[in-house]
């Protein structure tokens, strides 16, 4: 294919990615003028996996306790990220949230209110007081749109369906990226001058999940490849609760707003656990605690009929359970025949988030090349070893925002146009159309299920170093496999061909992730080694930091930053800011019912 | 109880096609959708099918089943037990490919409407018994299996006279958001062409977000119109008192 | 918009265990037309509705006999009820469905004819819904007048199977009427919001928001309330003729 046929369009900003983070990127990268922004996406407009996000997004603003401050929210976020968070990004991140929320208020989001009028916000785990703003448990769904609407009404150019295989690099700067539209297959070629990446997370690569299939690793495993440095890959969030049963739905998410309104864990001996497991946060602490907990009960034959515990919320008021959890009480009726204002529900551990990913900077966003950008789940250094419920959601707005400024900051200020290697081009395009080549080659989505069964068995709850050694073994094995997948048809709209490319980026993150997994040699956040149970202070001094090379991957170990006194001497306290006076009865909220 | 369930899919594109049957094996709870995966990793790789989430919340999974717009990851398989299930793609939009259509119509349309306006700034007051209303609207997932089913631009072809319901719901939340300055009603009316709805309903029938979209949006608007457009008396009594009662600040463009 | 031809079935097939997308459209042509049968017969062969002291609704008020007319009296009134129905947003979906094939049901395609012939939506008149409101506040004022009257008989209060229909009838019209759209508009639904107007504080629910709350819960049902007064009035109305003609007594109950 020639280059000078190929569709072609130039922008100061673009924005991979149509979720809550790119939008938001775009919304503020567009909002001065003068800067064309544009924004890929891989599916249409408003289906990004933010919709999926569903107990809220968690600001200090304090509407129902007065006392929370951006203090206690940075306390809140290093304290259950295990210290191994970027601090500045969580100072930035914790001072800006309340005014990103309202924001959404101004654009058009109809939050839940208090009886004062003003925007609701509820408990969750691992907060120290009321902090997420939410919209009955589909929060995210409102952010998205929201931002969606925001964007179209202005000058924001949205290209939907279509995959990006490939940034492109002008000497050591981005200077583009290329891929096709899924509908036809033809090629489209993007220079910029700055992009912004918001490809969320690899959820994709664990069989119980509750991700999208859009969750395939995209942004970072490209980023990777042009010589991005990747960090913390090992930490993987599983969320607590997924539904189990019927298989068709495993992996399906359960709100912690079940939680927060109130829900409560047993085992199958109609014992509530998580009071042994963490007697003061209870069900409402972090994720990766209650997951484990779950995971412990199941192990020593506690657990429910499907390998789970039970969840019930059916002592609160039908109506209430109806308002507040609308979307739940919906999927459990059609999906699984179960009333949840009636009857308790099974839920198991679901793979979640990826708190690694590409290393950002706070202020900025910028990685470590130089007009790349990243922010939302893509992006690392927020939550550290485990992220709080209620933060992604602030994450991509915070975040978002400065990433746009950035990105089109650094396009405004660059002189010159950025100039593509048309050989790289070239080269790209046969790379995209080779598993046309092979209509008999490996099928993408075997590979894909292979990878599922590896990942979940040897690098998902619980780890350990001879588990990890194996699934290293596969994975690579895999890899070596995947280089022959094929495909057949046409180009048009062809969904065996687009998976090819998501799971050649999948299998490349795995390896990372069992890399990092193998190098950190203890138990913290969502990573648990089985052989290395405790939390041990020396490896908490450290990131894992993954670099691309001819010959493999590199892993190295670089400082966690250190705190300044003042953000220190926060997280040194006993008890989070605010809430003192309480610390000597309990850590948490009373619980109403 | 049958073993596996017999599926007949739709193969084709503009330029014609036809319906494939596929057989896949019966596991619990199944939903279409699942079917149509399986079918997709072990019978017809390049089988074109819209998805995200399967979790009914991001409406990309619109189809025809059985003749009924649907979502596909919200239907039960062992609601059609010992039947075979047609799976056809989405009527009223030009079709790509197998069970995906170009749906692009819908976002030109989506531009159209100007954004929300409030006249004052953030945080607002406003109670929850307030915005209950319009927290109904919010609801949407975007699947556009209103605009499928609505006659209107299914059989009528009328896209360019009227928005469909999807869009009246939009207009509907802005429209009743109680911080909202902008004067939404002449758009609705004629750009937007409410008056093109009669109120047949199907479009709530469809919803999987169970929104009253005709009772609660379109015919409180249907007579928000009439107050301003259709109501002799209040027009006199507006143009007696020299002031539009309805007026509001117009949307600065 | 250009439309190439679509795959896909011309009407929904039936699913186990739920009726055929086309009872609903056939049921409706078979009530209404039964209806319009019967009032068609009732309005122009009969000037008279009363027996003893049940008033049929058919001729309730009496506005023929205020201006000393005695022919077709119940020509007088029938018009009003009739044009508030046949404005109705409810009666639209079913005559619009049943009648006109506008859709015959949810993804059911139109007939051929319908694509020569330019589709123009509703009716503007229509929009005048909100007037027919009061001409049925009207009328419906004088039936709780009858539902009194009619248990009153010659000799005191008493209870008849006849006042019992009447009863009935008033309430299934109350309950029609008072879930309208177009009422519920003119209560309130037209306001963006309720706490901003009210006086007793944002916290406190002014009145106008009870009153439009009640009327948005009763207008769920407003489909089952037409039909079931449709039905009270044919019901009622037949009662009372065949107590005139004579056919059947009416059971005093106490």
């Amino acid at each position: 294919m020639n280059i000078e046929t190929m569709e072609t369009h130039s922008f100061d900003v673009l924005v991979l990615g149509s979720g809550g983070a790119g939008l938001r990127a775009a919304v503020e990268a567009a909002s001065e003028g003068g800067v064309s922004v544009a924004v890929i996406g891989k599916s249409l407009l408003g289906k990004a996996h933010t919709v999926m996000a569903e107990g809220g997004a968690a600001a200090s603003i304090g509407n129902l306790d007065a006392p929370d401050s951006w203090q206690t929210h940075f306390y809140d976020t290093m304290k259950s990220g295990h210290y191994i968070n970027n601090y500045r990004t969580v100072e930035v991140f914790a001072k800006e949230a309340p005014s990103r929320v309202l924001e959404l208020e101004q654009w058009g989001a109809v939050f839940d209110r208090t009886p004062e009028g003003l925007i609701m916000q509820r408990a969750f785990g691992g907060h120290s007081f009321r902090r997420l703003a939410h919209i009955g448990d589909r929060t995210g769904m409102e952010l998205l749109r929201t931002l969606q609407y925001k964007a179209i009404s202005m000058d924001i150019k949205v290209f939907q369906e279509v995959t990006v295989t490939r940034l492109l690099m002008d000497g050591s700067r981005i200077a583009g990226a290329m891929g096709y539209y899924r509908s036809d297959g033809h090629f489209v070629l993007f220079k910029a001058k700055a992009i912004v990446l918001a490809t969320g997370g690899w959820g994709k690569l664990y069989k119980v999940t509750s991700n999208s299939w859009e969750s395939t690793g995209d942004g970072a495993a490209m980023a990777y490849r042009i010589g991005a440095d990747l960090k913390d890959m090992e930490m993987v969030q599983f969320h607590p609760t997924g539904m189990v049963w019927p298989p068709g739905v495993a992996g399906l998410l359960v709100t912690e707003g079940v939680r927060g309104e109130g829900g409560l864990l047993y085992n199958s001996e109609k014992e509530r656990f998580m009071v042994r497991y963490d007697p003061e946060r209870q069900e409402l602490s972090t994720r990766d605690v209650v997951a484990r907990s779950i995971f412990k009960e199941v192990q020593a034959g506690r657990g429910t009929p499907h390998g789970g515990a039970w969840l019930d919320i059916s002592h609160k008021k039908a109506d209430f359970i109806k308002q507040k959890l609308p979307g739940m009480y919906e999927q459990f009726l059609t999906l699984g025949d179960i009333d949840i204002t009636k009857q308790p529900f099974e839920v198991a551990p679901t793979c979640h988030y990826q708190m690694g990913g590409v290393q950002a900077q706070a202020e900025t966003c910028a990685t470590t090349i130089p007009g790349l950008f990243a922010a939302g789940e893509v992006a690392c250094g927020l939550h550290g070893a485990n992220r709080l419920g209620g933060n992604s959601l602030a994450d991509i707005l915070v975040f978002g925002r400065r990433a746009g400024i950035a990105a089109r900051d650094y396009a405004g200020a660059l002189k010159s146009d950025v100039t593509i290697d048309e050989s790289v081009v070239e080269a790209e395009v046969a790379r995209v159309l080779e598993p046309f080549n092979r209509p008999d080659g490996e099928n993408p989505y075997a590979i894909h299920e292979e990878l599922q069964a590896v990942m979940s068995a040897h690098a998902a709850i619980v780890r350990s170093e001879d588990d990890l050694k194996v699934g290293l073994g596969k994975v690579l094995a895999l890899q070596e496999r995947g280089r022959r997948m094929g495909t057949s048809g046409s180009r048009v709209y062809n969904p065996g061909w687009h998976a090819v490319f998501d799971v050649e980026n999948m299998l490349m993150l795995s390896e990372l992730i069992i890399r990092g997994a193998l190098e950190r040699k203890e138990s913290r956040g969502g990573h648990w080694r089985s052989d290395f149970p405790d939390e041990l202070p020396e490896m908490g001094k450290w990131n894992f930091v993954h670099q691309y090379s001819a010959d493999g991957d590199r892993v190295q170990r670089v400082p966690v930053p250190e705190m300044p006194p003042v953000l220190a001497e926060i997280c040194a306290r006993p008890v989070a800011p605010g809430r003192e006076s309480a610390a000597g009865t309990s850590q948490v909220p009373p619980r109403k019912g | 109880m049958a073993e596996e369930f017999v599926l007949s899919i739709f193969r084709g594109d503009a330029e014609g096609g036809e319906e494939v049957e596929y057989h896949v094996p019966r596991i619990e709870g199944m939903v279409v959708l699942d079917a149509v995966h399986h079918v997709q990793a072990h019978d017809a790789q390049d089988l074109a099918v819209r998805w995200n989430c399967k979790a009914a919340h991001c409406g990309s999974c619109s189809a025809e089943i059985n003749g009924m717009p649907k979502l596909m990851c919200k239907t039960r398989l062992d609601e059609y037990q010992g039947e075979t299930v047609h799976i056809q793609p989405m009527r009223t939009f030009p079709i790509i490919k197998d069970l995906v259509t170009d749906v692009s119509w819908n976002y030109e349309v989506a531009k159209k409407i100007p954004a929300f306006n409030p006249g004052v700034a953030a945080p607002f007051h406003m109670q929850q018994w307030d915005v209950d209303r319009i927290q109904e609207f919010h609801h949407c997932i975007e699947c556009f299996l209103c605009q499928d089913v609505c006659h209107v631009l299914r059989d009528h072809h009328e896209q360019d006279e009227y928005y469909g319901p999807r869009f009246m719901v939009k207009m509907a939340e802005f429209e009743m958001h109680p911080m909202d300055r902008a004067d939404r009603i002449p758009q609705i009316k004629n750009e937007g062409g409410i008056g093109l709805c009669n109120v047949t309903k199907c479009c709530t029938t469809v919803c999987p977000q169970h929104i009253h979209i005709t009772d609660n949006a379109i015919i409180p608007l249907k007579e928000r119109v009439a107050d301003r457009y259709y109501d002799p008396i209040r027009n006199f009594f507006r143009k007696l008192g020299g002031k539009d009662e309805n007026a509001k600040q117009e949307t600065p463009t | 918009m250009a439309q190439a031809s679509q795959p896909g079935l011309n009407r929904p097939k039936t699913q186990a265990g739920k009726m055929p997308y086309w009872v609903e459209p056939v049921f409706t042509i078979i009530a209404f037309s039964g209806f319009v049968i019967y009032a068609l017969w009732e309005v122009l062969f009969h000037n008279m509705g009363t027996y003893h002291n049940y008033v049929s609704p058919f001729f309730s008020p009496d506005i023929a006999g205020w201006f000393g007319l005695h022919i077709l009296t119940a020509l007088y009134v029938a018009w009003m009820p009739l044009i508030f129905r046949f404005s109705c947003y409810y009666y639209r979906k079913e005559y619009y469905r049943a009648f006109s094939f506008h859709p015959f049901g949810c993804a059911v395609t139109e007939p051929k004819s319908h694509q020569t012939r330019h589709y123009n939506g509703e009716w503007k008149i229509n929009n005048l819904h909100r007037y027919t409101w009061f001409l049925a506040v009207f009328v419906l004022i004088f039936l709780w007048k009858d539902v009194v009257q009619g248990f009153i008989f010659s000799n005191g209060f008493g209870v008849g199977i006849g006042s019992l229909i009447l009863l009935i009838n008033a309430i299934l019209l109350t309950g029609y009427t008072f879930s309208c759209h177009a009422w519920r508009n003119m209560i309130g639904g037209r306001k963006d919001c309720f706490s901003c107007t009210t006086t007793h504080g944002p916290k406190q629910k002014p009145a106008s928001y009870g009153i439009w709350q009640r009327v948005s819960a009763l207008n769920v049902f407003h489909g089952w309330w037409a039909w079931a007064s449709m039905f009270s009035v044919w019901i009622a109305d037949l009662y009372v003729r065949l107590l005139m003609m004579g056919v059947i007594h009416d059971v005093r109950l106490f």
